[in-house]
């Protein structure tokens, strides 16, 4: 087995460990390369099915593009697809493209808090019905107690000191300085009442082993990773106002792995174009405590 | 299969030590001279210490957290990636201090290699011995020593071999040899790439080119082994006219084709590989070890998760509830006698026992042999364990990954170990405590012939049994019904109102099953001791959970009525009944079959 079926397989062990032992679990969905790559190895891991409920946080300052591909994937793979968002925040325009807060708040309001909220139950959730081809209200509103999320250890310092099942409080807290140990494949899969668990099956990937598992599985990903003729891509996927695009001419998966290879990124963080991880120190990390993924 | 050659590959290797001894220095270092920063990280790192008016030192690289630089140690095993021409390493940077000790067995538990870090001038301290024999117990084989700061001792050759022989010796109670003993000065940059011209006197390898050296593990060996397969799951997805019932899991070891006669463990059930599942991938006749696969089986069976299969021509791996185990324990409360945790080996999770401490390794001194009743935080010894059903196992020097389990309490992985003897049929914890029960009960005025002249009937233990939604509650009901008209002395109880009340502080997860079985049994025990027909119903797919129920039930007798399909071949059952049939006549058949004097 080369290195890419190796993470292939250990990912698609912690799929179904998770879904053995949570009742309540869910998988996010940014739309991105990750978590994209993450509801294939789902499709692997249920041979073809997706078991799992997908949430997607919906802060409407995405590109369209995204919600488009969003549910049409959908819509064709039979996706349990379920969004949630910050209504008040977006009512009252607490956000920073309507110059009322900063991009580190703006994240808290209408990723943070949306996201907190949408799994606990408390704010609704919008589920696609695959008959309307529309989302409605969803009528279940217990809380998920299982969360799936495709961060990567490599993205920065904080995701490297993850755990492949992180438990997390009533709060959604991090204890960084106090986590389960994990030995060879057995992980945290008893939790107390009122605690919930992140699951991270990508932990081990890194962003080349992504784009090389795209190309062996040829998974349909979405086009703002590739130049369309402007020579600018998108190197990461997040809201609109706060995404800078590279300069790059990568058209296709190959190119972006030969650019991530030899050219002119390898030595550049993948997040370097994400305007709300430059805001102090540990931007990235203090947000990570209060539940950012 | 087929690997690329040109494919660079990947090794993960940990680095422990005590505290203070250098380590993320020496990771540092390492970082920056192989050109592996991510461009802006040195410039970002030299800003932030600038700003906090603190000297730039190669160990701040790696504190990418605050709390970290607040604490001044490195909390947890984080992964950091560099690579030689050679290929890829996957650093596991694990804290060396004693709090965070279960952070550096994670770190450990998923390296292919470690480097343990010394300090010349303070020499071996209690976590050098302690890292060493937890890198011994945690399976790796492959280690490199470094004597680190070498400029704080002048570089002096007669004090680093003294090091080195003291701790060679101690790694080698542990069967552990080390690949390499390597002097350097991680802050001057010493031995780390290129041979150091401050000590001339040492003929070994950098320690780069030493890592270079490393094997990356291959999994030609497991293949050879014989097919261990812990079933993960048994999926079927009926979405779209999907009709495969397919058993998932990951082969830990050997090769398993399309035909291959296999056996579940311990439930002894057997079947045929029909086909094996993947999705999106061409139909294979073969897997083999490391993949993550499904079979689907013919003819049918019913197992559970946590089962093993096997192959039937193969080697067989042991089944049985006692064994010798060499334990770390890393929990808040200690590992003691009488209380029961729950055990995790491969995918099987079962109800444990502490029989015995046999003996106790010290970290303190120089790794003496203790004798202790019990396992504090951070104490290994070796122990010897009894689950509450039989598990399938191997022996860890056999198949790793078969021999080797963690031990959760209250809700934490608490402990981990290797099984190191088999010692199935050597005394049995269980049946010894149901003994010890009947001896020591205290009995009322009341005998249980009395009870049954009167009554006219003895107690008994009426358990329904079956899937869900075959119509067992009532079948039980009736029976109730038709018992209590003939004067019976009878109770059935709704097994939701165990869950409600007696159980509601038990997890609703099928892994803590066995405590509910056990409970049920003691409360069965105690209702046919008041004389009564106690019926109740579950829905049982463990053939082993009957055995207990009787065991526990003794001396008074169980009466099983399985409904609808047996399909998991529960044993001991005393009517068969079809799906949801007359409950009227199930009574009947019931009570027909039930001893009355006065009907």
């Amino acid at each position: 087995m080369n290195q890419i079926e190796q993470l292939e397989a250990k990912s698609i062990y912690i799929l179904r460990e998770a879904y053995r032992d949570f009742k309540n679990l869910v998988m996010l969905w940014s739309i991105g390369k990750d978590s994209t790559v993450l509801l294939w190895l789902a499709r692997k891991a249920f041979f073809g099915h997706v078991p799992i409920p997908l949430l997607h946080i919906d802060t409407h300052y995405k590109m369209p593009e995204m919600i488009r591909y969003r549910d049409e994937m959908a819509a064709k793979w039979k996706l349990n697809m379920i969004y949630g968002e910050n209504k008040v925040a977006l009512e009252k325009k607490l956000t920073f493209p309507d110059g009322n807060v900063d991009r580190l708040t703006c994240c808290r309001n209408l990723k943070s808090a949306a996201l907190k909220h949408t799994l606990s139950g408390e704010w609704p959730r919008m589920r696609f019905n695959h008959q309307l081809g529309d989302y409605e209200p969803d009528q279940n509103k217990e809380a998920y107690t299982g969360v799936i999320v495709g961060v990567r250890a490599d993205e920065e310092g904080s995701r490297s000191k993850e755990r492949v099942f992180a438990p997390r409080d009533e709060e959604s807290d991090w204890n960084v300085g106090d986590q389960p140990p994990e030995l060879w494949n057995q992980y945290k899969t008893d939790f107390a009442p009122g605690t919930h668990l992140r699951i991270h099956p990508l932990l081990d990937w890194t962003e080349l082993n992504i784009w090389e598992y795209i190309q062996k599985e040829q998974i349909p990903i979405i086009d703002l990773y590739f130049d369309q003729g402007e020579g600018t891509r998108c190197r990461s996927l997040g809201c609109w106002p706060c995404t800078g695009k590279v300069e790059s001419t990568a058209r296709t998966v190959a190119e972006v792995i030969e650019e991530l290879k030899t050219g002119k990124f390898a030595n550049i963080a993948e997040r370097s174009g994400r305007a709300q991880d430059k805001e102090d120190g540990g931007g990235l990390e203090s947000l990570r405590r209060e539940g950012y993924m | 299969m087929k690997t690329n050659q040109s494919e660079k590959k990947r090794i993960s290797v940990v680095i422990v030590g005590h505290v203070d001894h250098g380590k993320s220095t020496l990771l540092g270092r390492l970082l920056a001279e192989t050109g592996s920063l991510p461009q802006g990280k040195l410039e970002q790192v030299k800003a932030l210490c600038a700003k906090n008016a603190k000297p730039f030192e190669y160990a701040f690289l790696l504190d990418a957290l605050k709390d970290e630089q607040e604490q001044g140690i490195t909390i947890d095993a984080a992964r950091i990636f560099f690579q030689t021409p050679k290929r890829h390493y996957a650093i596991i940077d694990a804290p060396g201090h004693i709090e965070f000790l279960k952070n550096m067995v994670t770190g450990a538990a998923h390296a292919q290699a470690a480097l343990i870090v010394i300090d010349a001038k303070e020499g071996i301290q209690e976590n050098t011995r302690r890292h060493g024999y937890l890198v011994s117990m945690l399976g790796l084989k492959q280690v490199i020593v470094v004597i680190n700061k070498m400029d704080l001792i002048q570089y002096d050759q007669e004090s680093f071999e003294k090091t080195q022989a003291e701790y060679r010796e101690f790694l080698s109670r542990f069967k552990l040899e080390p690949l390499a003993f390597i002097p350097i000065s991680a802050f001057e940059g010493e031995n780390m790439i290129h041979n150091s011209e401050q000590m001339p006197w040492y003929q070994g390898n950098s320690l780069l080119t030493q890592f270079d050296k490393l094997e990356a593990s291959s999994t030609d060996e497991l293949v050879a082994a014989p097919l261990r397969f812990p079933l993960q799951g048994v999926y079927k997805f009926t979405e779209e006219g999907d009709e495969r019932r397919i058993f998932a899991g990951t082969l830990e070891s050997g090769s398993a084709q399309v035909g291959d006669k296999v056996i579940f463990l311990p439930s002894g059930k057997q079947s045929q590989i029909k086909s094996i599942e993947e999705f999106n991938r061409p139909a294979a006749t073969r897997a083999q070890a490391g993949q993550a696969v499904g079979f689907t089986l013919s003819p049918q069976v019913y197992v559970q998760p946590g089962e093993l299969m096997v192959k039937a021509k193969e080697p067989q791996p042991k089944v049985g509830n006692r064994f010798r185990a060499n334990i770390f324990w890393m929990g808040r409360t200690p590992l003691i006698q009488g209380k029961r945790y729950k055990l995790k080996i491969a995918a099987k999770r079962v109800s444990v026992k502490l029989v015995e401490v046999l003996s106790l390794i010290d970290a303190s001194d120089t790794g003496s042999i203790q004798k202790k009743q019990q396992l504090d935080r951070h104490d290994v010894a070796e122990c010897l364990l009894e689950t509450l059903k039989p598990i399938a196992f191997d022996l860890y020097d056999e198949i790793d990954s078969l021999g080797r389990f963690v031990l959760v309490d209250d809700y934490e992985i608490a402990g981990g170990g290797i099984i190191i003897e088999d010692r199935t049929g050597q005394g049995d914890l269980f049946s010894e405590q149901i003994r010890h029960r009947e001896e020591a009960r205290v009995l009322g005025w009341l005998r249980q012939p009395d009870r049954e002249k009167r009554q006219g009937h003895k107690a008994r233990f009426i358990l329904f049994i079956g899937d869900f939604s075959q119509g067992k509650r009532k079948m039980a009901a009736a029976t109730e019904k038709l018992l209590f008209e003939h004067q019976a002395n009878t109770y059935f109880m709704a097994y939701t109102n165990l869950n409600l009340g007696l159980d509601s502080d038990l997890a609703a997860i099928a892994s803590d099953s066995d405590e509910e079985v056990r409970r049920l049994g003691e409360l069965a025990r105690l209702m046919t001791d008041a004389g009564m027909i106690f019926i109740t119903c579950l829905s049982l797919q463990d053939p082993y959970d009957i055995e207990l129920l009787k065991q526990i039930t003794l001396p008074n007798e169980i009466f099983v009525v399985s409904v609808g399909e047996n399909r998991w071949n529960i044993p001991g059952v005393s009517l068969e009944v079809a799906a949801h049939a007359n409950e009227g006549a199930v009574a009947q058949q019931i009570v027909a079959a039930l001893e009355f004097k006065t009907l």
